[in-house]
């Protein structure tokens, strides 16, 4: 019976003591740390993507309490609601930044852009990027490696196997810009959501001169300066065979759309089109462009076809 | 209508090495002492053999099929070569349902959970074999003496082991001369004519792989002999400081698992280290562990536990003990 | 016991096919396609423009820096245009395409096959018509010899050593070389020995080539100061560092260039080229080169002349085999993959080599069995597996402290893998980032 009471005892005093030791210890070596840390850090959304550019929720959460001025921060996937809230907490005044989402500047499918060579070395996009120009024609387009879509942390993209080409699930893209990075013939781009999503983008990364890129893919853009032209907002810039749309200045009139003779310029989202251009309102929105096309000439025909199927695929 | 030229990084040719080649390799390194265990156990060794192998493979099988729900690599020999090490690792009378929770062990524990092929830290048989020594002390420790081609297989005379002679004798406090006359001669050891487990008696039969092993280029000579010369560096010192305490080099490398341990288990490629330098540095460890074990632990055998901690050291070695770099000045 | 490097090395299955074919001289073209960027450094700039008339060996691109080459014409004719078209590098570059009209060459060259034994140039004088000549490192890497030869103040040459291992499989065009052109490759290195102020030579030469150690030890002891070494066949025996190694027994070290040792290395090719620059004055504008492959009829070895298209040169062989898989431009270890046979020749193709698809098709990766042949193998002394690893993880500092740098890119590690994993693709793409890194830190 007294082994018990010993032990007992002996263990208490073991705990006592150490208890002891440990309290002066965690006094000794207490590190001082902003509390308003761990409130901004609640906000965050715990994505640790390193959208914003610092390592993880944590380290962002440490210098915006640290910055005086916090306009220039963002958080790209909680967005404006978010930083906002983050202001609140720390009282600053926030501007709502315009929420955006990660764009597949390519649209060089199988069909489009006829394979001219088998690539047969590791399955990594930066390997062929730096190896050669890659299978097709083109030297700036998509590789189809995948790894943007090793390079996302939310599922939000997949190679779509019949165009192999990177497809972006708009719904669960937060635009933390990895995939961003992840490319190396920097194709995807972070464009402005628009309002209900209604985005329009040229769908083409190719700076060759347009019989070269016009050989090498249907749909390139070829830099004949059309859209330039038509664009009544001058948010439209052709450099180095190419065609920009900056879409700060992009009132979305769907002008340029219309006039590409090569379909580079893309529309999301945006209800049928009613008006003239073809006699076929079809609920499909770029249907009308498609059927010019169609009675144009026949290769012109498919990329279209295609295009619809990008989009559907967009819209998920 | 594949017709389009391949485009891919240089080197254009691969030496056409596989990873199917190395394993059947290093299978048919092992059929001498396959050959040497059937001759010597009979019946015993070819029903422990074959449940060992089919176990294996089927454990690898489900594991791979249903639970991991990846690619099926059984093909790639591994799990053989698993299953026939564990056989050589036990006694040949072992009854069916322990050798089965033994490769269980081995492949589920041992290499799956850790990923599979390539990932695992622990020798997968020797995982299995350990798992059974401990759990199973005395089906796995009364070893069946050696009848020739006709013994059977459960109902079999058992003896034990030189090491445990030795160990037991010792301790009760005979003298090792008056103990060596009790086990067989170096010959008959060399030539696995002594109590002991499927694969580890035929010390000619192993040398005969190893041979085969560095001819094919298939294992490199560091870890063997690390092993083996460790060994008999190390028994020889003993044995000089105290004849009659410490038996002789050439008692402690033929007798028990030594030269299967050092010849087939440590050279494992996943489980040993990658450099030349890391390789004789693991071997050594496995020499010296062995031979403490051996003589001042409790168990008569330690090549298994050596090799396994041993294995623990590898991912170390691996950090610390890099190749000789060209251009690096020589000290 | 023959010589060889120091550490690791392969020996792959040797396919020396066209050993035994003389060099031919292949038929000019109706138009040639000169790219501007042939070698290692800054671009050449183009001099010439749409509608000139060229004669063979003008200049028609100025080098443009230190570390840069001339670009003469290889051809006489008119210049179609000055344009961007797909090269070897598999990229789109800038070349001059000429339509030929004849062959008109320059007056001061001399055509003559007659042997100048007679160096009549200082070294001043060496390295200015090396350098004005365009001659680059012929045997594949394309760096300027001029800048070689140039040794920095405050270090000195003691030794010139002649790649002539040619330690890639297949390819046999220096081989050839050194069969036919003996006496001029001597030269060569006589005149390169003056330029380096160096009184001896060795010519290193793989023993898979008797007759070529035969033929050049003979001819040799009518030459000062030239030692011919037989050597080991052993992959990559050829990389600057491992000759250096095998034949004097010295290490470069990591980082640091052959004359840290006092060693300069020229391939025997360029030691040719530089003897028609300097005796000749003919400039760097055809070469010879092998085109060679397991299913092609006719393996065999050409002069030809720089921006012939690819398609040619097979064409002359017996044409594509039908079970072409790859067409590779140089080694089949260390060559690049061509995407397309309207490529030109360019100064650096030293071999075109057409692989059937069986031979050269990638295998299934598998997981890595932690082998370490990759380990045994590097002539580097590096841990492939490691660094493969860390380039995708892309764990930038970790390559760089086990030395990714010192990877000379000659994929024994690739070749030899049990498990066919693509380890020299991601070391060379972890090297460009860790270089990148190390520049910017500059």
């Amino acid at each position: 019976m007294s082994i018990i009471a010993i032990t007992i005892l002996a263990l208490c005093a073991i705990g006592v003591t150490a208890a002891i030791i440990l309290y002066f210890v965690a006094q000794k070596f207490k590190v001082y740390e902003d509390p308003r840390i761990d409130e901004v850090e609640e906000a965050l959304p715990a994505a640790n993507c390193g959208g914003c550019g610092y390592p993880g929720c944590r380290g962002f959460a440490e210098a915006l309490v640290k910055a005086d001025d916090i306009s220039n921060f963002n958080c790209p996937v909680g967005g404006a609601a978010v930083m906002s809230h983050v202001g609140a907490l720390l009282g600053h005044e926030i501007k709502a930044a315009d929420p955006t989402v990660a764009v597949v500047r390519c649209n060089g499918t199988c069909e489009n852009r006829p394979k001219t060579n088998q690539y047969d070395g590791a399955a990594s996009c930066s390997i062929a990027a730096s190896l050669y120009s890659g299978e097709t024609g083109c030297q700036y387009g998509c590789l189809g490696l995948g790894e943007c879509v090793e390079a996302c942390n939310f599922d939000a993209m997949y190679m779509d196997e019949e165009t192999g080409l990177p497809v972006i699930i708009e719904d669960k893209c937060v635009s933390c810009g990895a995939c961003v990075k992840a490319c190396p013939n920097n194709i995807i781009e972070l464009r402005k959501k628009g309002p209900k999503s209604r985005r329009i983008f040229v769908s083409c990364v190719n700076k060759d001169k347009g019989a070269v890129a016009k050989k090498a893919c249907n749909v390139a853009c070829i830099g004949c300066r059309k859209c330039e032209k038509e664009c009544p907002f001058d948010a439209i810039t052709v450099e180095n065979n190419l065609a920009y749309i900056d879409y700060n200045k992009c009132k979305l009139c769907r002008k340029c759309v219309v006039v590409c003779p090569t379909n580079a310029i893309h529309e999301l989202n945006f209800p049928p089109r009613k008006e003239k251009p073809a006699a076929n309102p079809d609920a499909k929105t770029v249907k009308p462009v498609a059927t010019k096309a169609e009675v144009q000439d026949a290769p012109k025909a498919e990329p279209k076809a295609n295009d619809s199927k990008d989009e559907t695929s967009d819209n998920k | 209508m594949n017709t389009k030229v391949l485009v891919a990084p240089s080197p254009h040719v691969h030496s056409g090495d596989s990873i199917q080649k190395n394993m059947y390799g290093v299978v048919f390194a092992m059929l001498p002492a396959l050959l040497f265990s059937f001759f010597y156990f009979g019946l015993g060794a070819l029903v422990v053999t074959l449940t060992a192998v089919a176990s294996c493979y089927l454990f690898e099988f489900l594991i791979q099929k249903y639970i991991l729900k990846t690619e099926v690599t059984i093909n790639d020999g591994s799990a053989l070569i698993t299953g026939i090490l564990l056989a050589f690792n036990v006694p040949s009378n072992l009854p069916i349902w322990i050798i089965m929770i033994g490769a269980l062990v081995a492949i589920g524990i041992g290499k799956m959970t850790f990923g599979g092929l390539g990932n695992n830290v622990f020798n997968p048989a020797l995982v299995g074999r350990v798992f059974l020594l401990i759990s199973f002390p005395v089906q796995m420790t009364s070893w069946p003496v050696s009848k020739g081609l006709t013994s059977g297989y459960i109902d079999v005379e058992t003896g034990a082991t030189p090491l445990a002679i030795i160990k037991e004798g010792l301790k009760n406090g005979q003298s090792l001369s008056s103990l060596m006359d009790k086990i067989p001669s170096n010959m008959d050891m060399f030539l696995g004519n002594m109590g002991g487990s499927m694969g580890e008696i035929a010390g000619a039969a192993l040398i005969l792989g190893l041979a085969y092993m560095l001819i094919r280029k298939i294992i490199t000579w560091h870890i063997p002999v690390a092993v083996i010369g460790s060994v008999a560096i190390f028994t020889g010192i003993l044995h000089m400081v105290n004849p009659e305490a410490y038996a002789g080099p050439m008692f402690h490398i033929l007798t028990g698992g030594l030269l299967l341990g050092g010849i087939f288990m440590a050279t494992d490629y996943v489980t040993s280290p990658m450099s030349n330098k890391g390789m004789i540095i693991y071997g050594i460890g496995i020499g010296v562990l062995t031979v403490v074990i051996r003589v001042f632990g409790a168990y008569p055998e330690g090549v298994s536990f050596a090799i396994l901690i041993m294995n623990a050291f590898v991912p170390l070695i691996n950090v610390y003990v890099k190749p000789k770099r060209f251009g690096e000045k020589r000290k | 016991m023959l010589k060889t490097f120091s550490i690791g090395g392969i020996h792959p299955a040797e396919n020396k096919l066209s050993a035994e074919s003389a060099i031919q001289v292949l038929p000019i073209p109706q138009m040639v396609s000169i790219p501007i960027s042939q070698h290692i450094g800054a671009p050449a700039t183009p001099i010439v423009k749409k509608g000139d008339e060229v004669k063979v060996g003008q200049l028609i691109a100025k080098s443009s820096g230190f570390v840069s080459a001339n670009i003469h014409s290889s051809v006489s004719g008119t210049v179609f245009k000055v344009d961007e078209i797909m090269d070897a590098s598999g990229f789109r570059r800038t070349s001059v395409i000429i339509n030929v009209e004849g062959d008109e060459w320059l007056e001061h060259i001399d055509r003559s096959e007659e042997l100048v034994k007679e160096i009549s140039a200082s070294k001043e004088e060496i390295i200015k018509r090396v350098g004005d000549a365009g001659i680059v490192g012929l045997g594949g890497a394309t760096f300027p010899a001029h800048v070689k030869l140039s040794v920095p103040p405050g270090k000195t040459a003691e030794v010139l050593i002649i790649n002539a291992v040619e330690c890639e499989p297949y390819l046999t065009s220096d081989h050839r070389i050194m069969l036919e052109k003996g006496d001029e490759v001597l030269v060569g290195t006589q005149i390169l020995m003056k330029a380096l102020e160096v009184n001896k030579a060795i010519i290193g030469i793989e023993n898979n080539k008797p007759d070529a150690i035969a033929h050049l030890t003979k001819l040799a002891a009518n030459y000062n100061g030239i030692e011919i070494c037989p050597l080991k066949t052993q992959y990559p025996q050829g990389g600057e560092k491992q000759l250096i190694s095998a034949t004097i027994k010295r290490e470069v070290p990591s980082g640091a260039l052959p004359i840290e040792v006092g060693a300069v290395v020229q391939n025997v090719g360029t030691a040719y080229a530089v003897y028609e620059a300097v005796q000749k004055n003919k400039p760097l504008i055809e070469r010879v080169a092998t085109i060679t492959g397991k299913s092609l009829k006719n393996p065999s070895n050409w002069m030809f002349r720089i921006g012939t298209p690819v398609k040619d040169i097979i064409e002359a062989a017996g044409g594509m085999p039908e079970d072409t898989g790859k067409i590779v431009g140089g080694g089949p270890m260390m060559g690049k993959a061509l995407s397309s046979i309207d490529v030109p020749l360019t100064k650096g193709s030293s071999g075109l080599l057409l692989l059937p698809r069986e031979e050269t098709a990638r295998k299934a990766t598998k997981a890595c069995i932690r082998c370490g042949k990759c380990v045994s193998v590097c002539p580097m002394g590096l841990e492939p597996y490691l660094l493969m690893v860390c380039a995708d993880k892309k764990d930038y500092e970790r390559l760089e402290k086990d030395a990714v740098m010192d990877c000379i890119e000659c994929g024994s590690c690739s070749y030899t893998c049990p498990a066919n994993r693509p380890l020299l693709d991601y070391i060379r793409l972890g090297k460009g980032k860790v270089g990148q890194i190390m520049r910017a830190r500059k």
